[in-house]
């Protein structure tokens, strides 16, 4: 049988405020507990996709907002290591942020807040996936593209693809496991990419890494 | 001649031309009608003058109007515009009675092409209240507020917010600068424009030809702030700041700014801003006419340091503008600054004249780090704020809005 072809989509992002904040410890919780879960999508993924400092220090917002504004070192640091794509759906990712504050507010001594103007501003998002009518059936084709593909497809092809499939891939290792086992270490190493901790121009250099080590033996 | 998306790709690379193309593709022929109240002077004015080209060349039928009225209606939108940034600026009735005649007036000559479009761009109050006369309207309106709205003057947002609310959506700079709406609150922060001539590269020898024609000494440290003389960007406190450096460090000041035509109060504080110079010969302040784009490039690029203190910032255009010709910014901690000046990355943020003041001389002591924050300052813009960011983001919005309301569209090639 013939392995389906590679089609490259792309995506774009558009932020929209919800209007709800919180300037303290207590006020991000209280407003976790009902707050629209695409909140929680655009605060660990999507921030990617929006004009911001890249600080790879930090991968969401939370952490983010608790280390500058707040500076409660200790929630930060607690916020900072959560990898989102270990939760089940994103009403677990919920119960873990609430427990993680919980904790946080039973060992302090007084809420930790932030002065006005630098509250926790939640923010969801609207994604426009598209095609972008270029399709590879041979592993090797895709070489010379990446390059050349957009942040979105990165985006949507090695971050937003932890969501849509089992066991938290990346669409080109999916793609490549159809092979049989002709590309068992080029999966291994697109596998042990970390998309963490580094931003999406990074990432597209890393893959690149990746492919051109595999199909040409270096960088 | 090139294309202005070939124009682009030279700056942003083909990726990005790319997918805007692709994003605009199933916009085609679609009607868009930006609509605000000048065309020259101010971000605005800046923005549309090239998205709308540029909207134009992907495929989607753009255009821009603008809506104009006597001098009472401009002064009834400057206390708007104060207002909204915080002022508290009471508008007496009779200046409102001019807005809402003036909209008025403004919609009956622009009816046809309102009540055509698909989709409305309305930006800042001065043409907000054109949707109250628009009863047919066939498209989605959308009001654009360009301004830090944070923490408005109560009764004149309430006022404004009678005609806000019948807008389909309304889009916002900055998320802290949204006010409760009970429609969808977007947020796309503005952008600058690489090839306008206020931000394309310049020959060194153009660049000291102006500053030489206005008096200043290239071998003498040149501190600039670039921006209207209004009173939210402090330009009393800049000259402070240069008063407590100028003991220790030889420096020259350039308050550089223009009026916008929907100014009337810009005189005023200019007036202010020469009497507290006095006639100190390192404080130079030009008066630059608002096509003078080429000569704030030139300042800008022969500055060492770009300073935009302002009390209360909108996004913060001039920011960016300093930022992609790769110059330190010592920048207010309000509004888009917050957003673009990061602590000892691009700049510095800060709170007095005092702030201010040390940093320049931590700035000067240290050229390595200016150096270096310069190359961070131009990368920070190349990836977030130039125009094609810009224009995605609203393509992504008509999309958003043309093909639902969901949070993920997926959208297919035609057949």
């Amino acid at each position: 049988m013939e392995n389906q072809a590679f089609h490259i989509l792309d995506c774009a992002l558009i932020a929209i405020s919800t209007g709800q904040k919180a300037q303290n410890l207590r006020e991000l919780r209280d407003q976790l507990r009902d707050i629209h879960p695409g909140c929680l999508y655009y605060h660990f993924w999507g921030g990617l996709l929006h004009p911001h400092f890249d600080d790879p220090e930090f991968q969401n917002d939370f952490a983010v907002w608790a280390w500058r504004n707040m500076h409660d070192r200790k929630i930060a640091e607690r916020f900072a290591i959560i990898d989102p794509n270990n939760f089940r759906d994103l009403e677990d990712l919920r119960r873990e942020l609430l427990e993680i504050i919980e904790e946080r507010l039973y060992e302090s001594e007084h809420v930790p807040w932030v002065k006005s103007g630098e509250e926790f501003y939640f923010i969801r998002s609207q994604i426009v996936i598209f095609e972008t009518g270029k399709e590879y059936h041979d592993p090797e084709g895709l070489l010379e593209t990446i390059p050349n593909m957009s942040l979105g497809s990165i985006y949507y092809h090695f971050i937003d693809s932890r969501r849509r499939t089992e066991g938290n891939k990346n669409d080109f290792s999916i793609w490549l496991s159809n092979f049989a086992d002709s590309y068992i270490k080029l999966i291994e190493d697109l596998d042990n990419i970390d998309p963490y901790f580094t931003s999406l121009t990074e990432l597209r250099n890393e893959i690149y890494f990746v492919f051109t080590h595999y199909f040409k033996g270096g960088a | 001649m090139d294309s202005l998306l070939e124009q682009y790709s030279r700056i942003v690379g083909n990726e990005v031309i790319d997918h805007l193309k692709q994003l605009a593709h199933p916009l085609k022929g679609v009607k868009i009608l930006h609509i605000n109240s000048t065309k020259e002077g101010g971000g605005v004015a800046e923005i549309l003058n090239r998205l709308i080209p540029l909207k134009r060349e992907l495929g989607l039928d753009a255009e821009w109007e603008i809506i104009n009225g006597e001098s009472d209606f401009y002064q009834c939108t400057k206390k708007m515009h104060n207002s909204l940034q915080g002022n508290r600026d009471d508008i007496p009735s009779a200046l409102l009675d001019t807005y809402e005649n003036t909209n008025r007036r403004n919609f009956e000559r622009l009816r046809s092409k309102l009540e055509a479009a698909d989709f409305v761009f309305i930006h800042d109050p001065q043409p907000a209240a054109l949707i109250r006369n628009c009863n047919k309207r066939k498209g989605k309106w959308l009001w654009r507020c360009h301004i830090d709205v944070s923490h408005p003057y109560r009764p004149v947002w309430k006022y404004l917010r009678e005609y806000i609310k019948d807008y389909d959506a309304s889009i916002w700079s900055l998320s802290t600068f949204v006010q409760p709406l009970s429609h969808p609150l977007y947020l796309i922060p503005p952008s600058i424009d690489p090839l306008s001539e206020k931000n394309i590269d310049l020959p060194e020898k153009e660049i000291s030809d102006y500053l030489d024609s206005w008096g200043l000494d290239r071998n003498i440290p040149i501190i600039t702030q670039v921006s209207r003389f209004d009173r939210f960007k402090d330009p009393i406190g800049v000259i402070q700041a240069y008063r407590l450096i100028r003991n220790y460090v030889p420096v020259q000041l350039v308050l550089a700014g223009g009026g916008a035509s929907d100014d009337p109060e810009g005189k005023e504080v200019l007036s202010e801003v020469k009497a507290f110079a006095g006639d100190d010969p390192d404080i130079h302040i030009l008066e630059l006419p608002n096509n003078a784009n080429r000569a704030i490039n030139a300042l800008q690029r022969g500055s060492d340091i770009i300073i935009q203190k302002s009390t209360r910032e909108g996004f913060g255009l001039t920011v960016t503008e300093g930022l992609w010709k790769g110059k330190p910014v010592i920048g207010g901690d309000t509004g888009g600054i917050q957003l673009q000046v990061i602590n000892h990355y691009t700049g510095f943020r800060v709170n007095t004249p005092e702030g201010t003041a040390m940093r320049i001389r931590y700035l000067l002591k240290h050229p390595d780090i200016m150096e270096t924050m310069g190359k961070n300052a131009r990368q920070f813009v190349l990836d977030n704020y130039l125009i094609t960011r810009h224009l995605r983001e609203y393509l992504t919005l008509i999309v958003a809005f043309k093909f639902g309301s969901e949070e993920k569209i997926e959208l297919k090639l035609p057949t």
